[in-house]
């Protein structure tokens, strides 16, 4: 392997500092992705600047009523912290769909939502990518694609996102904070990931240098009727093929609020705006949940062997949807 | 996972009582260690180069930069390596050019290894490998395997290629219902725990080596003809091995390791990482099966065909035969099979836990399946209706042939009898439910073994077989064996394993390992027993007895013996999802006689998860473009996890030969053999749709749903 130096952060700005303008560094976390990376030669840092032990591990109440969640939080807390549990069922539903105890015992919330996809070339540094190494090509168009994106993919890379998570935090309008050497700032999930386009390597807008310091959930009572629902080709520890993470809020059999995400149809989890347009004011009834599903899927371009999945998200769509109004009409 | 099992038959001795593993505390303590973390002083580590093309020829090797880098010690290559015997019959016949590393400058497919980096630590060989620069001249590759090859051409593998007798076409002709119908599967990998890890060593003019395989003496004996050797010369240990099912023979880690201890000389060590497995280590070929089955109005065979393709090298020839099945299992007037290979650009394949008998039974228990439906006939009933009396091929009778038996007990304990055989009628919430059944058969053969067992002083005993213990419980059971022989107590016997030192032996493989070793130790103990009785006085050294089965496997009687087996499975599917899920299975097995039912079990339960993993999860992905695996790794690779495995029950049924003398046969393959094709089944009662193409993946499902049609 590649000799790297270490060094562990004690603070934000420390560990802001210590990763500088160095390109050929990188912050560790949990390790469950990167060091992967590390190994398959696909990343090859000169420095890592572990920040686990930076204090922001924390999971608190908001002024208003939301939750802020640290970076170094593990999937682990996350899923079981009561206040998550109770306000947010769909995101503890999210992070339990992931991996495996182990690894979410590991893998921190910053590291989750930087964790890079899971396309087999992007992972074997023998094939071309456009992702790992621009202008080489993509052969997931003409290759093994079965698992690949079919909304707002281009024609450099059609890779997907592969956190369960971020679905769960999409829906919720979660914001990122950040800290640089010029301060803090903050990215709603929603522009957090950049789209596609003929730069699939540049995959965040987060500035260079910059640290994950957490995520910041705002108060969303329809979360309270919520569900995260994944489906895989076994039934543990793998990516999804296709999920759907959805809050509904039904009075008097109309839909009052909804919020919907899907996971691994993009290169981002996918907020499902058309969808919810489509739905909001309607009668909560199966129909109306497919045509909604339809809506959202009608942008979708699949390619050879993925066609499956504009079929899959609209069963999704139809059969969670159709749980949660069962559930508000008892 | 509940194991429920009951044995029947009421033990003598120990052999028959469940005993946990001898070394299973030093297993689940980490104190057994396993080759690649066996201490040796002064040991240098190699590390593989694989090539990036996928066929060509290697121009150039530019070490020179490498060998500057950091704790580099070598860098061998086709260019420098000592030159090696490659033509020899070796202990399954001629090695794969795969294995005699850099002879010349070919490479056969993506993966080909192309150099070896030796470095005073692993990650300074790890590091200058991966810098290492290798110059191509790249030649078109070929990796497509389709059954419709026209060059596929009919192969005598370790089972005969052809075998035909009566009028095919005529008998289909005739027949009242017919199915014809083509099955896949997919290139699977065995994907054992523990990688493969080799350490030599030249010690006073001995070659010795610490490896993980499945034959000791095997792995000593071809390559001591690998490097023109003395077989006396080179000792092979091999003490705890975290899994094989074929995988772990002769492999390029042996041969790279002795090669650098000889250019050194001095202590090597090279271990695979799981990535450099799937391409250097064999797998399962994809096979592609065509079976056309005939039968008269009440359900009796007319014709039968099964035709099976599957993959090899360019280099070596090795051919998964599936058609061999029907050899064992359905007899008819018209019986033809034939296993046909297409050589491809792609690694050579090889044994993997029921060679043949895994896939094959998926296509013929799936078509039986199919043929039930087309008759009217309950799936068991037609099984019962089509029970050989002799073997459809060779005409000998069967040794103990208790296949319908596994039939009727696995029934009554599955609660068969209740089905209703409708297809896609049982809903529970958002799962449709189906049970499915399938036969099961395995070879049980034996091969000559010596044993070597020796009453110390201190009035214990010690057994010396070269023996491997793969994770199957072979030193347990034969601890039991030794002790029942000797009538003392299981305290009293110590079995070492693992060494050649001990003598030839059978390797660990063809579920014969238990059935050959318990011979020749059962002969020697006995013999010791013996001799003891007339009351001799044991001298410092003991008294050691050599036992030797050649003669006794000879003289076996001719007749056809297998284990049996009736695999029950449940399923729920979400068509919605394309979500299959297995809720129970139950094995049924008739398996000789089972030495120890706690191990056994163990063995049975995993074929039949292998099953599980076959039939829903394992597909390795050959990238065309570039003739390699797309996510060649265990995170691409999939197979069953703890979560796709419920409720798994094996056990078995009384299953005697007077005719044999050992009476063992072996479960290390059986298990894994129609549990697909129960699932398949299952599949296809549950929701209406056959799938006939491995594995049952959730957008398959989906997709057969969508256009009504079974996956094409």
């Amino acid at each position: 392997m590649k000799e790297f130096a270490y060094q562990r952060a004690e603070d934000v700005s420390g560990a802001v500092a210590l990763l500088g303008a160095d390109p050929d560094a990188r912050f560790l976390g949990g390790g469950t992705n990167l060091v992967d990376l590390m190994k398959s030669g696909v990343e090859r840092p000169g420095r890592l600047v572990d920040v686990r032990q930076l204090p922001l591990g924390a999971i608190e109440s908001t002024p208003e009523g939301g939750l802020r969640i640290g970076a170094t939080v593990t999937n682990s807390d996350l899923a079981a912290h009561p206040e998550v549990r109770r306000r947010y069922p769909l995101l503890t539903q999210a992070v339990l769909a992931g991996a495996s105890g182990q690894l979410r015992n590991m893998a921190t919330v910053g590291g989750n939502l930087l964790q890079r996809t899971r396309c087999g070339y992007f992972a074997d540094v023998t094939k071309p990518c456009n992702k790992r190494e621009p202008g080489t090509g993509c052969p997931a168009l003409e290759g093994e694609h079965h698992n690949h994106a079919i909304l707002g993919a281009s024609e450099h890379c059609v890779a997907t996102h592969p956190s369960d998570m971020g679905v769960a935090l999409t829906a919720l309008d979660a914001v990122v904070t950040y800290e640089t050497a010029d301060g803090p700032g903050e990215l709603p999930l929603a522009d957090f990931y950049l789209p596609v386009g003929d730069t699939p390597h540049r995959e965040t807008a987060l500035p260079p240098g910059a640290l994950i310091t957490g995520v910041t959930v705002p108060p969303a009572p329809v979360a309270a009727r919520s569900r995260y629902r994944k489906v895989r080709e076994r039934a543990s520890y793998a990516f999804a093929i296709g999920s759907v993470a959805a809050a509904f809020d039904v009075s008097d059999g109309v839909v009052r609020e909804v919020r919907l995400a899907f996971g691994a149809v993009a290169s981002r989890p996918w907020r499902a705006r058309a969808a919810e347009r489509a739905l909001t004011g309607v009668p909560a009834e199966a129909e109306n949940f497919a045509a909604a599903a339809d809506a959202e899927l009608a942008a979708a371009r699949p390619l050879r062997d993925n066609a499956y999945k504009v079929t899959l998200m609209r069963n999704l769509v139809v059969a969670v949807l159709t749980e949660l109004a069962e559930e508000a009409a008892r | 996972m509940t194991t429920a099992t009951t044995g029947r038959t009421t033990p003598k001795g120990v052999v028959g009582t469940a005993h946990t593993r001898v070394e299973g505390v030093e297993k689940v303590t980490g104190a057994a260690r396993y080759a690649g973390e066996i201490p040796f002083a002064d040991l240098a580590h190699g590390w593989l180069v694989l090539s990036t093309v996928a066929r060509g020829r290697i121009i150039s090797v530019e070490d020179g930069p490498v060998l500057a880098m950091p704790g580099v010690r070598a860098v061998l290559h086709h260019g420098n390596a000592p030159r090696l015997e490659t033509h020899f019959q070796g202990v399954i016949g001629p090695p794969d050019p795969t294995t005699t590393l850099f002879q010349n400058d070919r490479v056969a497919h993506l993966g080909w290894p192309v150099a070896l980096v030796v470095a005073e630590t692993s990650e300074q060989a790890r590091e200058a490998a991966e810098s290492l620069l290798v110059h191509y001249e790249e030649e078109p590759h070929d990796v497509d395997f389709r059954g419709d090859r026209p060059e596929a051409y009919p192969v005598d593998g370790f089972a005969p290629g052809v075998v035909e007798k009566g009028d095919l076409e005529a008998e289909l002709a005739a027949s009242a219902h017919v199915v014809d119908v083509q099955y896949t599967t997919p290139e699977e990998h065995h994907s054992m725990m523990e990688p493969h890890a080799a350490a030599a060593r030249w010690d006073g003019g001995r070659l010795e080596i610490v490896d993980s395989n499945q034959s000791t003496t095997w792995v000593q004996s071809d390559l001591a003809q690998m490097f023109s050797l003395e077989p006396s010369a080179v000792r092979v240990r091999s003490e705890h091995i975290g899994g094989g099912f074929g995988s772990k023979g002769v492999r390029v880690h042996q041969v790279a390791a002795v090669m650098a201890a000889t250019v050194l000389q001095r202590p090597v060590r090279v271990v695979l990482t799981r990535r450099q497995m799937f391409p250097l280590t064999g797998y399962r070929s994809p096979t592609s099966q065509r079976v056309r089955l005939g039968a008269d109005a009440e359900g009796r065979l007319r014709a039968l065909e099964h035709r099976s393709v599957s993959q090899t090298s360019t280099v070596h020839t090795f051919v998964e035969p599936s058609a061999g099945v029907p050899r064992v299992m359905v007899d008819a007037p018209a019986h033809h099979t034939a296993n046909l290979v297409v050589p491809l650009d792609v690694p050579t394949p090889t044994f993997m836990r029921a060679p043949g008998e895994a896939p094959g039974s998926f296509a013929l228990e799936s078509a039986l399946d199919e043929l039930a439906e087309k008759c009217g006939l309950d799936p068991i009933e037609l099984r019962v209706r089509n029970e050989p009396a002799r073997s459809p091929v060779s005409g000998q009778p069967f040794g103990a042939r208790n296949l319908l038996a596994c039939f009727h007990e696995g029934a009554r304990r599955f609660g068969w009898a209740d089905r209703d055989p409708r297809p896609g009628v049982r809903r529970e919430g958002r799962w449709l439910l189906g049970t499915g059944v399938a036969g099961a058969s395995f070879h049980a053969g034996a091969g000559p073994s010596t044993a070597l067992a020796t009453a110390e002083a201190d009035g214990s005993f010690t057994v010396r077989i070269s023996a491997a213990d793969i994770g199957t419980g072979a030193r347990t059971a034969l601890t039991l064996v030794a002790a029942d022989a000797l009538r003392v107590p299981v305290d009293r016997v110590r079995v070492h394993i693992g060494d050649s030192d001990f003598g030839p032996a059978m390797f660990a493989g063809g579920s014969m390992g238990t059935r050959s070793w318990a011979w020749a130790v059962d002969a020697a103990a006995e013999e010791l027993r013996e001799r003891l009785a007339l009351g001799a006085t044991i001298p410092p050294e003991g008294i050691t007895v050599r036992s030797d089965t050649t003669d006794a496997v000879r003289r076996l009687a001719q007749t056809e013996r297998h284990s049996y087996g009736a695999q029950f499975a449940e399923v729920a599917v979400d068509t919605a999802t394309g979500e299959v899920r297995v809720r129970r299975m139950l094995g049924i097995f008739a398996a000789g006689r089972i030495v120890n039912p706690l191990t056994a079990r163990n063995q049975l339960v995993g074929g039949m998860i292998w099953g599980i993993s076959m039939a829903l999860h394992e597909e390795a992905v050959r990238d065309r473009a570039s003739g390699g695996l797309y996510g060649g790794d265990l995170a691409g690779y999939h197979v069953a996890t703890h979560a796709d495995v419920p409720l798994v029950e094996a056990d078995w049924v009384e299953d005697h030969d007077p005719d044999d003398p050992v009476g063992i046969k072996g479960v290390g393959e059986v298990g894994v053999v129609g549990a697909a094709a129960a699932i398949a089944n299952a599949v296809r009662h549950a929701t209406g749709v056959r799938h006939r193409h491995l594995p049952i993946r959730p957008d398959r499902v989906l997709m057969a749903r969508e256009t009504g049609a079974t996956h094409a």
